[in-house]
């Protein structure tokens, strides 16, 4: 489980999001490229609202990044804009060689509430998605039973969702997003509704679906902690509209325990996190 | 059925015994007609020597709120379903709907007798005439209440229009179509009798007039006791439905 995350390739990691260093010297194509990603809200009677101002950065396979801001600048809307549930005013998203313009049948999203369907038991929740595009290798339930194992819920497979407790019911959600094993993993606020301690848990879980599975994630959080905590880069926005305040990309080796948490290194990453946000100086 | 839930129905029977036993002793003390007022002791007999003619004049009544019950559920799903799909038919329709349920039914009932005659088409008319207006506005509004994550997570899964209302819509308003269905019930025993007091030839609300005519108040009385046994029993089997078709609703409590 540890080696999948540490031997990705280090040369992938850049100082900076594109709009600080060119993708010229990435040896190969980015999986994900969002250019110059531009949202306005039109209001009647008033100017646009401009949610999002020309964000541009790249992002690679394998990689866990953080859209980190604070509430209500926007990063929630980039999110819905990658997973191609809403659309831009203006800018290329483009994921796996594909530009995305609506939701891609191959992307796995987790919202912050579970959003279970009380009528269905754990095990064909998490099958719903196979049950909406049908199972391509005929293996989904097999699937489907490895990752509640992995994520601790073997035995709930017959339980119905209301049995559970609200970290559970996230971690089912997580399975269901993961079982038809999605290019890219989009993450809304997904551990914003749980209390701490499940929280940490649930952070260090998702760090080893990641090693095992190698999937690639985008996470919106406004937890600075859970940024760096989690990823190889933080995108750090402004208030709205929505800018690049800092590019950071978190050395800090894979995997991580909950002693990183109180290295010094990773204090200092709060501080810049903290003073891109804003908070100190 | 446990020892905790057995003390609780015993609180409603104990309001019923004690009702039962006033009457029973205010007919014994006053002497009050029969035909006025017969005791609860008088009523269950008649109720238990009559079971013939009371199980005979059960059947028709239960077929008109039945067929009624299903007609109304078989027209009233799929308009519930256009009414909340559709912002046209919405408009058009829904108003329409609260209109024609503002009319009493009593005061139609003889227009359908004239239109459906003395058989059981216009009980049955009847009954689906009441039982149709909670079922649509039920089901309609359980239709439009699914939860929005539920929604969004379909569109994030492209799933097509028919997986999302046979997958998400559904499901999700199947508790309103249950709480519309437990109303519509009921009131379609309501129908029902209406019809068969307008004009009929028999069932229990005919028998009710007919024995009331013949001055015979305890046999009147026993149609009564048994056409609330009928209402409950029908109550009693959606309610069982429910429970056989949402299994999780249980399975939460627990």
């Amino acid at each position: 489980m540890i080696d999948s995350a540490v031997q990705r390739e280090p040369g992938h990691r850049k100082p900076d999001g594109r709009a600080f260093a060119s993708s010229a010297n990435s040896p190969q194509r980015a999986f994900g490229r969002f250019t110059n990603v531009h949202k306005a809200f039109k209001r009647p009677g008033q100017v646009p609202l401009v949610a999002i101002d020309n964000v541009s950065f790249d992002l690679h396979a394998g990689q866990l990044i953080s859209l980190l801001g604070p509430s209500g600048c926007g990063k929630t809307t980039f999110l819905r804009i990658a997973a191609g549930l809403i659309s831009k005013t203006s800018g290329v998203v483009e994921i796996n060689q594909a530009e995305v313009e609506r939701p891609q049948p191959d992307f796995g999203m987790v919202f912050q509430q579970p959003n279970l369907m009380p009528w269905r038991t754990v095990l064909k929740n998490v099958l719903f998605p196979i049950e909406i595009q049908g199972d391509a290798d005929g293996g989904a339930v097999q699937r489907a039973a490895d990752l509640l194992s992995l994520v601790g819920l073997s035995g709930f497979e017959h339980s119905y969702p209301l049995q559970l407790s609200g970290g559970m019911q996230q971690r089912v959600a997580l399975c269901r997003a993961l079982v038809n094993q999605p290019k890219l993993l989009l993450m809304d606020e997904p551990f914003g509704a749980l209390d701490e301690l499940t929280r940490m848990e649930m952070q260090d879980l998702l760090l080893n679906i990641r090693a095992k599975t190698g999937a690639t994630v985008m996470l919106v959080t406004h937890s600075i902690s859970e940024a760096i905590y989690l990823s190889d880069n933080v995108v750090v926005f402004s208030p709205r509209p929505a800018k690049i305040a800092d590019f950071i990309a978190i050395d800090l080796p894979y995997p991580r325990r909950p002693e990183t948490r109180y290295a010094p290194e990773f204090t200092e990453f709060e501080h810049r996190a903290g003073r891109a946000l804003g908070i100190t100086r | 059925m446990n020892p905790q839930s057995l003390v609780r129905s015993m609180y409603p029977l104990l309001g019923v015994i004690v009702i039962l036993a006033l009457w029973q002793l205010y007919t014994w003390l006053s002497g009050i007609s029969p035909l006025v007022l017969p005791s609860p002791v008088e009523i269950a007999a008649v109720s238990i020597k009559r079971y013939d003619l009371l199980l005979q004049q059960t059947w028709p009544t239960l077929v008109e709120t039945v067929l009624g019950f299903f007609l109304a559920l078989l027209i009233g799903i799929p308009l519930a379903v256009f009414v909340a799909n559709s912002r046209l038919f919405n408009l058009v329709l829904y108003p329409i709907l609260v209109a024609t349920q503002s009319i009493p039914k009593v005061a139609i009932a003889p227009i359908i007798l004239v239109w459906f005659g003395l058989g059981i088409s216009s009980k049955l008319a009847l009954a689906f005439l009441v039982a149709f207006f909670p079922i649509v506005v039920d089901t309609a509004t359980g239709l439009q209440a699914t939860p929005p994550g539920l929604l969004e997570l379909a569109h994030a899964l492209c799933a097509s229009r028919r997986q999302v209302f046979f997958k998400v819509q559904m499901p999700a308003a199947l508790p309103f179509i249950f709480a519309g269905s437990k109303v519509a019930i009921t009131l379609a025993v309501i129908g029902a009798v209406i019809g068969e007091f307008v004009g009929s030839v028999n069932g229990l609300g005919n028998l009710v007039l007919a024995a009331n005519s013949q001055l015979d108040g305890p046999l009147a009385w026993a149609a009564l006791v048994w056409l609330s046994a009928l209402g409950i029993l029908l109550f009693a089997a959606v309610a069982l439905t429910e429970r056989l078709v949402m299994p999780w609703e249980r399975a939460a409590q627990h």
